[in-house]
């Protein structure tokens, strides 16, 4: 049996991998069509019905997220009848949303602007009640403004399907269905930020985000340094300041982060920062004395002296020298990090046992 | 004495909710006290049987005196010593509260099939079932029958899906039985939620055992060892009789291990659900089923081929199941034959609303909506003329009494604009507003959406509030034709079966009724008299001996006048809240 479909879109033949959907069809033929509920990375889904295409013969526009190709289908991506249908099902969602897209973190990167733009919709014709909620959250990661939410299911999908925590659901019915953690509490999870990445609107958005700026960024890609994964990040830099971190879907790690990768960069501008290597002055026992006394945390930065690296791994390596001379090499032990790399963990352990010689060497995720 | 007395009283959620029961414990008490003789009471036998059908007139008790039967209406408990000492003791039955003619007619045009053993039969007790031939059929499919063999009877007997699709049956099982997998799922729908619908939960309450016998049929189909019976938890009468049922078919070894001593095995469980209309629709039963959130998908696959767990699955109906024992029983061609070209059987609908004789009913395909609502229905009370049907539920439609000489049929309601749905029928009178009676189901529709896709979600909210706005005279010029833009939006978009019914209210009722919605619109006018922002409520002069019951009643204060002298409401004060017209002896106040 043949493992590819040869389909028809918009008069163009295209031949694709069987069980692929026609939006995948349509997109290796670069025709757009507009969606808010996909995500090539979760389970397709169905629900903002903006993808609609005609079939030929079919008797209602199907939703081209949904649908698998077949062959000999003729499909439509535009006609008036599916843009005028599109704009309607806009209509009804931008007469359920805040028009504040003045004050709004994601105005400009926000997926319903940009059709609401495309769709030319200032007034929708649709005028009703709008779902108020107050926000509450007092987590240091995650704004919710669930009145921003269209209920595309992306966030519920993602933390189910990638993260596997399952820390938001859908709850009630018809026009209050709302995104919520359980029983309307607190968000309180692995604050991943993959929700945030993939929500299209300004429903979810990070906490530090607010008044940073939205225009003006420039981007620098660089590694993360907490963990030895080393995800790619994209830091989003204003005035030389990193105002925001995300991740491109087509580095190693697809895109998705963890809490320290996505909302841990404000480390990057503190002032109390460690940048060069500091040496003690002070002996321990008389500084801990001294602490003990009332000395403030600031004070007793006074018992370091920064130095340079080469001074610093001069005394380390007179005193290891030292230790070993004396007691034996078994004196010393050497723990490493999950925040090293794989190279830098094997270079450590190749250090205690050759130099040092010692098989006191661990890690926490153990060698 | 040797007669031979069976009274059976109705004991279905109405007949319960009139006392079924107490009337149950009357009887059984009256039979066993003094002044019976012993032998009469040894002939004697009370028993508990489920949906009669004619529900407003429960609780329904039939004596059968040496098989005579008499039917007695709205009985109570203190009714019972008479009916004992003077009917079964003395022999004459209480005349006066026997049924009248209206009981006849309402059976009279009937043909029950599914319902044949409803009313008849102990629910509790599969001993009830299996004298009238329960188990018969299920017994030769699994013995005698192939796969093959009851696919084909069920096919060539045109049964098409009760739950309101109408898609073949037959079809349906063949479908799943082509593939192989190593489980495959026998799933009952019972989930029925629309509002004034009872007929599946009145045959799983009456009559479980015959849904549980074509699940087995259709297990034996199929290839299926294992079946689900999903129903809502409230209606916990139907589960409890569900689970008897199934308690007394394993230790008759109908379901178990080697059913009727072959070797085949089949399971079946109770599902209690959490209850919610959109959980009837079949991927968001399913996913139920599954432990989550109850919410429609895109059909990606065939259920027949990816269902319950991704595993084959047939999904039927509850009326549809109880129908199999008596296709395999009777012969395809005696069911075929008792309804259309199309679709074979009869359907069984609730009737309600304004019509004389509610209750459930059951009628071959194929008669016309005249018999029913006149024949068996008994026509609108009070002689006040018939505006339509709403059927289907909610998210069916309306039909106009001049339309009522139609064929009732899957294809003959769906080109009405309406739908057969699960069979729920509400019948309006010239005293029935259709822009209230749209605003009413399209508001059950908003509140059941599961808010999935856009255009259900608040595209059914703003239909409601435009519809709010006409029945509250804030209407503006255009906003019908909004409605209506909105109306064939939502069914074009939406994802599943609800969103893209739920414009069907609307939509027939723009059909047939439009200048009522005008008459709303423009003229503020609702010749029903039911919106209340549009009703002036005022004293006919002539009538009023102005003895001012009225104006002590009225909460608002609105009604001026001095004793003995006509008085007059303020219609700026009014509330409209129609307290007047009540406490008013003479019939001089006037709602338009
Ligand atoms: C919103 C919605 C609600 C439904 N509710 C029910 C229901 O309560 N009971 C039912 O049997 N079918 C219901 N259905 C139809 C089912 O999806 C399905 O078609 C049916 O159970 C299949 O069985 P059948 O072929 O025997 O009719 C519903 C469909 C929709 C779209
Ligand atoms: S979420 Fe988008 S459309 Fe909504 S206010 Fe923000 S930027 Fe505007
Ligand atoms: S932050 Fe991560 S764990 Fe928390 S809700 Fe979002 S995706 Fe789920
Ligand atoms: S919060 Fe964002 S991602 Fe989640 S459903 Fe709402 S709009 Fe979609
Ligand atoms: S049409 Fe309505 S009920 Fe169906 S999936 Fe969409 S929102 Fe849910
Ligand atoms: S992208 Fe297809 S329905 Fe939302």
């Amino acid at each position: 049996m043949s493992t590819t479909v040869t389909l028809r879109i918009d008069g163009r033949n295209v031949t694709v991998e069987k069980f692929s959907t026609i939006l995948d069809a349509a997109r290796t033929l670069e025709i757009p069509i507009p969606t808010l509920c996909h995500h090539p990375d979760l389970v397709p889904y169905g629900g903002c019905r903006l993808c609609l295409v005609e079939i030929k013969g079919a008797p209602r526009p199907v939703a081209s997220c949904t649908t698998f190709v077949k062959d000999g289908l003729e499909v439509t991506t535009s006609s008036p009848r599916l843009e005028r249908l599109r704009k309607t099902t806009l209509e009804l969602i931008l007469s359920d949303h805040p028009r504040d897209c003045m004050t709004c973190e994601r105005a400009g990167d926000c997926k319903l602007q940009e059709l609401a733009y495309f769709y030319g919709i200032r007034d929708p014709r649709f005028e009703g009640e709008r779902r108020i909620y107050r926000t509450k959250d007092k987590n240091p990661c995650i704004a919710r403004d669930m009145e921003k939410c269209i209920l595309c299911g992306l966030c519920v999908r993602v933390c189910d399907e990638i993260q596997g925590v399952a820390a938001i659901d859908f709850a009630y019915r018809g026009f209050r269905t709302m995104v919520t953690p359980p029983f309307e509490r607190e968000l309180d999870c692995e604050f991943c930020g993959q929700c945030v990445a993939v929500c299209p609107t300004g429903a979810l958005t990070g906490a530090m985000w607010a008044q940073k700026g939205r225009q003006d960024m420039r981007d620098v890609e660089t590694i993360c340094p907490y963990c030895g994964c080393g995800c790619t990040l994209t830091l989003h830099i204003r005035r030389n300041e990193v105002i925001r971190v995300s991740s491109r879907r087509e580095t190693l790690n697809e895109g998705w982060l963890c809490a320290k990768g996505r909302f841990g960069y404000e480390f990057i501008h503190r002032t109390d920062r460690l940048k060069k290597p500091l040496v003690r002055i002070v002996p321990k026992s008389e500084a801990a004395a001294l602490v003990k006394s009332g000395w403030s945390h600031e004070r007793a930065a006074s018992f370091f002296r920064e130095v340079s690296w080469d001074d610093a791994l001069d005394l380390v390596a007179a005193r290891l020298g030292e230790i070993k001379e004396r007691h034996g090499s078994d004196a010393i032990g050497g723990i490493s990090s999950a925040r090293c790399t794989n190279e830098e963990n094997y270079l450590f352990q190749k250090f205690i046992r050759g130099a040092i010689g010692t098989n006191n060497v661990d890690h926490c995720a153990r060698y | 004495m040797s007669k031979e007395v069976l009274i059976t009283v109705c004991t279905g959620t109405g007949g319960i909710a009139s006392g079924g029961e107490d009337v149950l414990a009357a009887f059984r008490e009256a039979l066993s006290s003094a002044g019976i003789t012993a032998s009469c009471r040894e002939r004697c036998r009370v028993q508990r049987v489920g949906c009669k059908g004619f529900c407003s007139q429960d609780v329904l008790v039939d004596v059968a005196v040496n098989g005579a039967i008499t039917t007695y209406r709205k009985v109570r408990p203190d009714m019972v010593a008479r009916i004992v000492s003077e009917h079964i003791v003395a022999g004459m039955p209480v005349a006066e509260w026997v049924v009248d003619g209206s009981y006849h007619a309402f059976h009279e045009k009937q043909k029950k099939v599914v319902l044949s053993h409803c009313g008849v039969i102990d629910p509790e007790e599969i001993q009830s079932y299996r004298a009238v031939g329960g188990y018969g059929a299920a017994e030769r499919a699994v013995l005698s029958m192939t796969p093959e063999e009851i696919i084909a009877v069920i096919k060539r007997s045109r049964l098409r899906g009760r739950g309101g699709g109408g898609f073949p049956t037959g079809l349906k099982w063949e479908l799943c039985a082509r593939h192989t997998a190593d489980t495959k799922y026998v799933v009952c729908n019972g989930n029925e939620s629309d509002p004034g619908a009872f007929m599946d939960t009145s045959l799983m309450e009456g009559d479980p055992h015959s849904v549980i016998e074509g699940m087995i049929i259709c297990a034996k189909a199929v290839g299926s060892h294992r079946g689900y019976i999903y129903t809502k938890a409230e209606y916990a009468l139907a589960v409890k009789r569900l689970n008897r049922a199934i308690e007394h078919c394993y230790a008759a070894g109908f379901l178990g291990k080697g059913i009727f001593g072959s070797d085949f095995d089949f399971d079946v469980e109770v599902f209690p659900a959490p209850g919610a209309f959109v959980c009837g629709e079949a991927t968001a039963l399913l996913r139920s089923l599954e432990g989550k959130r109850g919410m429609p998908s895109a059909k990606i696959w065939r259920t027949a081929e990816k269902g319950l767990w991704n595993k084959p699955t047939v999904l039927n109906n509850v009326e549809t199941f109880a129908n199999i024992p008596k296709i395999i029983e009777k012969g395809s061609q005696w069911f075929s034959r008792l309804g259309t070209e199309r679709s074979g059987g009869t359907k069984v609908f609730s009737l309600s609303g304004k019509v004389r004789n509610t209750g459930l009913i059951e009628v071959p395909i194929g008669t016309t909506l005249r018999e029913i609502i006149f024949d068996i229905g008994g026509g609108i009370e009070g002689g006040k003329a018939c505006k339509g049907v709403h059927i289907g539920g909610p998210t069916g439609g309306c039909i106009p009494a001049a339309r009522f000489d139609m064929e009732v049929d899957y294809e003959s309601l769906a080109q009405a604009g309406s739908m057969m749905g699960s069979g729920g029928m509400v019948v309006l009178d010239e005293t029935s507003c259709i822009v209230d009676t749209t605003r009413f189901f399209v508001g059950v529709i908003q509140g059941e959406s599961c808010g999935k896709c856009a255009p259900c979600r608040i595209g059914t909210k703003r239909m409601l509030e435009i519809l709010e706005r006409i029945a509250g005279g804030r209407a503006k010029e255009g906003d019908l034709e909004l409605l209506e833009e909105l109306a064939h939006s939502i069914r074009e978009t939406s994802l599943c079966g609800l969103g893209m019914t739920a414009p069907n209210p609307v939509l027939s009722t723009l059909r047939y009724f439009r200048d009522e919605y005008e008459e709303h619109i423009r003229r503020k006018r609702c010749r029903a008299a039911v919106c209340k922002a549009l009703l002036t409520y005022s004293v006919v002069e002539s009538a009023c001996t102005g003895c001012g019951a009225c104006k002590r009643v009225c909460p608002a204060d609105a009604i001026r006048g001095t004793r003995k002298k006509p008085h007059r409401i303020d219609a700026n004060l009014c509330v409209r809240c129609g307290t007047c017209l009540d406490a008013c002896k003479f019939n001089a106040i006037m709602k338009v």
